[in-house]
């Protein structure tokens, strides 16, 4: 794209510099920072959590959470003006009008108690006078370029009313409806599904093509990276750590940060034509080889038909009216040693499986765990069980209590279950410990002085207290950062191969599983579509959705860049449905050494 | 809707159903007799047997809470012991009065208190800030009665700006308003100063700053309503705490409401208008929070009644 380098200069960042106030004074959370950015342009500022790549964009926009974060120095040229020392009313009639903004979470950007269509006209508003039908024109316009459904009926609408994907929609029809000559993007489509990443990514890139918008994005997501920039920054704790065009950065990196956070990214198709997972070390561990035929073992899961469907009460006696059909008829085994990776998109029931799995939700069918059924158990029959099959969760923020010491978090399944205390359960904890990776002599402080990376460790220390035979993993890495999901995805498969643990590893992103995993389990709307081996799968998808599933996700290698991603239209339906709904079973079928299909309507 | 309508109503049958059986076996167990009150000090037992005989007081527990209810399903409040006359009548000639002196009082609560909350927000750990958060905690904690007075000698002996007492214009209504307010109206500061500084934290006020709207737009049009729900729904929760606090208040301005009627009652244990001033408060509590559950998906539209 040679035509971008004589492009006009939009945005000049100077030197700049971010401070944050803390207790002990100004810490500077982005130093140093320059770059240019011309019309038309994309620019992939790129790093983990705490790069201060965030902290960039808000400074832009002047919209720090001051007083506690301010621009410490440096300038920002938009034109001739300095944004770094305007005021803030001459600020304001920047921002929406030449410079727009839209945001990582999509669910919380949007005002909940004000109508989409207020929310749009009040953007165009704050810059143009436009009033009754020249605004409504103007605001169904606005949605009409992005592509969104009906948007004379989503004037009306409130946000919740909308799915996900549809709200970002409606942010970036806001962030665009003036014509900006800039778009800042921080993280748009991490909170969204692959399929709606790839639709929303899609809109941004066409509608910068028509206007010629010089774009910010800001991403974790080398893939994203590699899909969209023509430029990339690389930024590590508030200093830039390389940048170049986007071929440069991905093929010849110049600083180890860079080759390090490139191999950290898990790439889809890397694995391509062997069958067994991927293995952290260097020797391939040949106990979690499974054969396409093996011998026959006893599965340490069972799981016949299992449905779990959850009522929605309503009327004058609370009666049920609807009922959600989260799990519909699935069935699947787990062998020793083995990892099972349920992947699917949200509200396809995946989570639903495995707090099933746990004895946590009321579900039908059959579940056994370790050859015990769990159904129609009582709560203290429970018990026994959840010792063979223990749980890890996606947000380790929020999964320990903050008021315990992280030794009593790990030690607490033992105590409960009776199993050990005194100086015995202070081994065990202590053992459990160097286990996954920690220093035993952080047992006595609280989860908040650890990292996400460590915390998820503690995690599994807490699962892996009452040597259970099967772990569930919901989403475990997916909120921490590649190099540290790298490092715990490789803790996961070592413990595997040690301990011959079985993972149902319940995930959203393909490429994670495509490492971790012996067999693969695709579900839509509560039912399995595909099942089989990982090379199976991954190799040769056959049913539709999995296809959607594998060429959606965007790929951290900028030579295999898309002109298009496959126009998807629409979105999940929703598994909600009236009381005489009757479940349409897919049929599984088998082509070929236990790879099964569902049967899809021609 | 008509559905949660009817749902509400049932409860509210039932909890009336309750509050009177529990106001009636308190007035049962009540050492003091009625029916000497009415007879005098100087009465013979047998008079004082014949008033208890009369009014029905010498049956059993049951079968007096019987009469009552029943007659209450006839809309008969019965008749007041030393009036004479009808509770009913009694209660309808006075609550107009009380109405509107909770009314006013909500609208000083809501307008002094969530002004200052915004205010104190907004300037957050400002020297105004720190003087309106000072301000609501002596509202909070100074009692009704010393506030009456401090506010009858200021705005009425001093500066005779306001009656000093009685009931019929709106400069009649100002000053006990306010000090029937003034409680809530410092709770209110508090509370809207930490809903809004919540709010001010949100994503969609940073996704409204960004869109270029002014400050005054982004407060008012949208964080006001979003810190505004958590207190809709203490108003109906207030229409209790005045019940109590117009006692107070309308003996010290000298209001004509059920507040001087119940606190005379209770004096002389007139066992009628007591039950009638309790059930018809429960109403009004019931009401007052029916009235703040609908309006909250006016404002939310999440929310949904079911």
């Amino acid at each position: 794209m040679s035509a971008i380098k004589a492009a006009e200069t939009v945005l000049s960042v100077r030197d700049l510099k971010v401070q944050v106030a803390t207790p002990a004074g100004a810490r500077a959370v982005v130093e140093g920072l320059s770059f240019d950015l011309h019309a038309g342009e994309t620019i992939c500022i790129a790093g983990e959590s705490g790069s201060g790549k965030s902290m960039t964009a808000l400074s832009v926009m002047r919209l720090l959470p001051e007083p506690m974060a301010r621009i410490g120095g440096g300038e920002i040229l938009f034109g001739e003006r300095d944004l770094a020392s305007l005021t803030e009313g001459e600020m304001r009639r920047l921002r929406g009008n030449d410079i727009a903004m839209i945001f990582q979470e999509p669910m919380t950007s949007l005002n909940p108690v004000l109508t989409i269509g207020r929310q749009l006209g009040e953007a165009l508003q704050a810059h143009r006078t436009l009033t009754g039908s020249a605004l409504k024109k103007a605001v169904v316009a606005a949605l009409e370029q992005v592509r969104i459904s009906e948007p004379e009926r989503r004037l009306k609408q409130y946000p919740h009313e909308l799915s996900g994907g549809m709200r970002q929609r409606v942010m970036i029809a806001m962030a665009l409806a003036l014509n900006p000559r800039v778009l800042i993007a921080d993280e748009p489509t991490t909170a969204l599904d692959v399929t709606v990443q790839a639709q929303i990514l899609e809109l941004i890139r066409d509608l910068q093509r028509e206007r010629g918008t010089a774009v910010i994005l800001i991403t974790h997501d080398m893939g994203v990276v590699a899909e969209m920039a023509d430029r990339v920054i690389v930024m590590n704790h508030g200093k830039v750590v390389e940048q170049g065009p986007v071929g440069q950065i991905f093929t010849a990196p110049k600083q180890p940060y860079t080759r390090e956070l490139l191999a950290a990214v898990p790439k889809l198709g890397a694995l391509k034509g062997s069958e067994g997972p991927m293995r952290a070390s260097a020797a391939p561990a040949p106990v979690a080889d499974i054969k396409p035929t093996p011998v026959p073992v006893r599965p340490v899961v069972e799981v016949n038909n299992l449905t779990v469907r959850f009522d929605i009460h309503g009327g004058l006696l609370q009666r049920v009216v609807r009922r959600v059909h989260a799990v519909e008829k699935i069935s699947f085994s787990l062998k020793p040693g083995e990892t099972l990776a349920l992947v699917g998109e949200s509200g396809c029931g995946k989570s639903t499986t495995g707090r099933a799995l746990m004895g946590l939700l009321p579900f039908t069918g059959d579940v056994l765990v370790a050859g015990t059924p769990l159904g129609g158990l009582s709560r203290a029959q429970l018990r026994p069980v959840r010792r063979d099959i223990q749980m890890i969760f996606q947000d380790p923020y929020a999964s320990l209590d903050p008021r315990m010491t992280v030794g009593d978090l790990v030690g607490e399944p033992l105590t409960i279950h009776g199993l050990a205390s005194g100086s015995e359960l202070e081994d065990r904890v202590a053992w459990l410990f160097s286990r996954v990776g920690l220093d035993r002599d952080h047992m006595h402080r609280h989860p908040h002085e650890f990292s996400g990376g460590q915390r998820q460790r503690i995690c599994i220390a807490r699962a892996l207290s009452l040597s259970p035979r099967v772990i569930v993993a919901d989403e475990s890495v997916s909120a921490l950062d590649v190099s540290v999901q790298a490092r715990v995805l490789d803790l996961l498969q070592e413990l595997q191969d040690e301990m011959g643990l079985s993972y149902l590893f319940i995930s959203h992103d393909m490429a994670v599983v495509e490492q971790i995993s012996h067999r693969v389990a695709v579900m839509y709307l509560g039912q399995i579509v595909e099942t089989g081996t990982r090379a199976q799968v991954f190799d040769d998808p056959r049913h539709s959705y999995t296809r959607r599933l594998i060429e959606a996700v965007p790929i951290a290698d900028p030579a295999r860049k898309r002109e298009s991603f496959v126009r998807m239209e629409g979105e999940i339906p929703s598994p909600v449905h009236g009381l005489d709904y009757q479940p349409v079973y897919a049929e599984l079928e088998d082509i070929g050494a236990r790879h099964l299909v569902a049967r899809e309507a021609a | 809707m008509a559905a949660y309508l009817l749902r509400r109503l049932g409860q509210t049958l039932l909890i009336l159903i309750g509050i009177s059986l529990v106001t009636f076996i308190l007035l049962y167990i009540l050492p003091a007799d009625p029916a000497r009150q009415i007879a005098g000090r100087s009465a013979t037992p047998e008079t004082v047997a014949n008033i208890r005989a009369q009014l029905g007081l010498d049956q059993p527990f049951l079968v007096q809470y019987w009469r009552y209810a029943t007659g209450l399903l006839h809309g008969d409040f019965g008749r007041s012991y030393l009036q004479k006359t009808e509770v009913a009548e009694l209660i309808a000639s006075r609550l107009p009065a009380t109405l509107l002196l909770m009314a006013g009082a909500i609208v000083s609560e809501l307008v002094i208190g969530l002004t200052m909350g915004m205010v104190a927000a907004v300037q957050r750990g400002s020297k105004l800030d720190q003087g309106l958060m000072v301000l609501s905690f002596v509202g909070v904690s100074t009692p009704q009665f010393v506030i009456g007075i401090l506010l009858l000698y200021v705005f009425a002996v001093l500066l005779g700006w306001f009656p000093i007492g009685g009931y019929g214009t709106f400069r009649h209504l100002v000053l006990p308003s306010l000090t029937l307010g003034l409680l809530g109206a410092g709770w209110y500061a508090r509370m809207m100063r930490s809903a809004m500084l919540d709010v001010l934290r949100q994503d969609y006020i940073r996704t409204a700053r960004a869109k270029g709207l002014a400050r005054w737009q982004v407060i008012l049009g949208h964080a006001l309503p979003n810190a505004v729900l958590p207190i809709i729904a203490m108003i109906g929760i207030d229409i209790g705490i005045f019940m109590s606090g117009i006692v107070v208040v309308e003996s010290v301005y000298g209001w004509p409401g059920i507040g001087q009627l119940a606190w005379q009652a209770i004096q002389r244990i007139d066992i009628p208008i007591i039950m009638g001033v309790t059930l018809i408060s429960a109403c009004a509590i019931v009401l007052g929070n029916l009235i703040a559950d609908l309006v909250a998906p006016l404002i939310d539209p999440r929310i949904k009644l079911r």
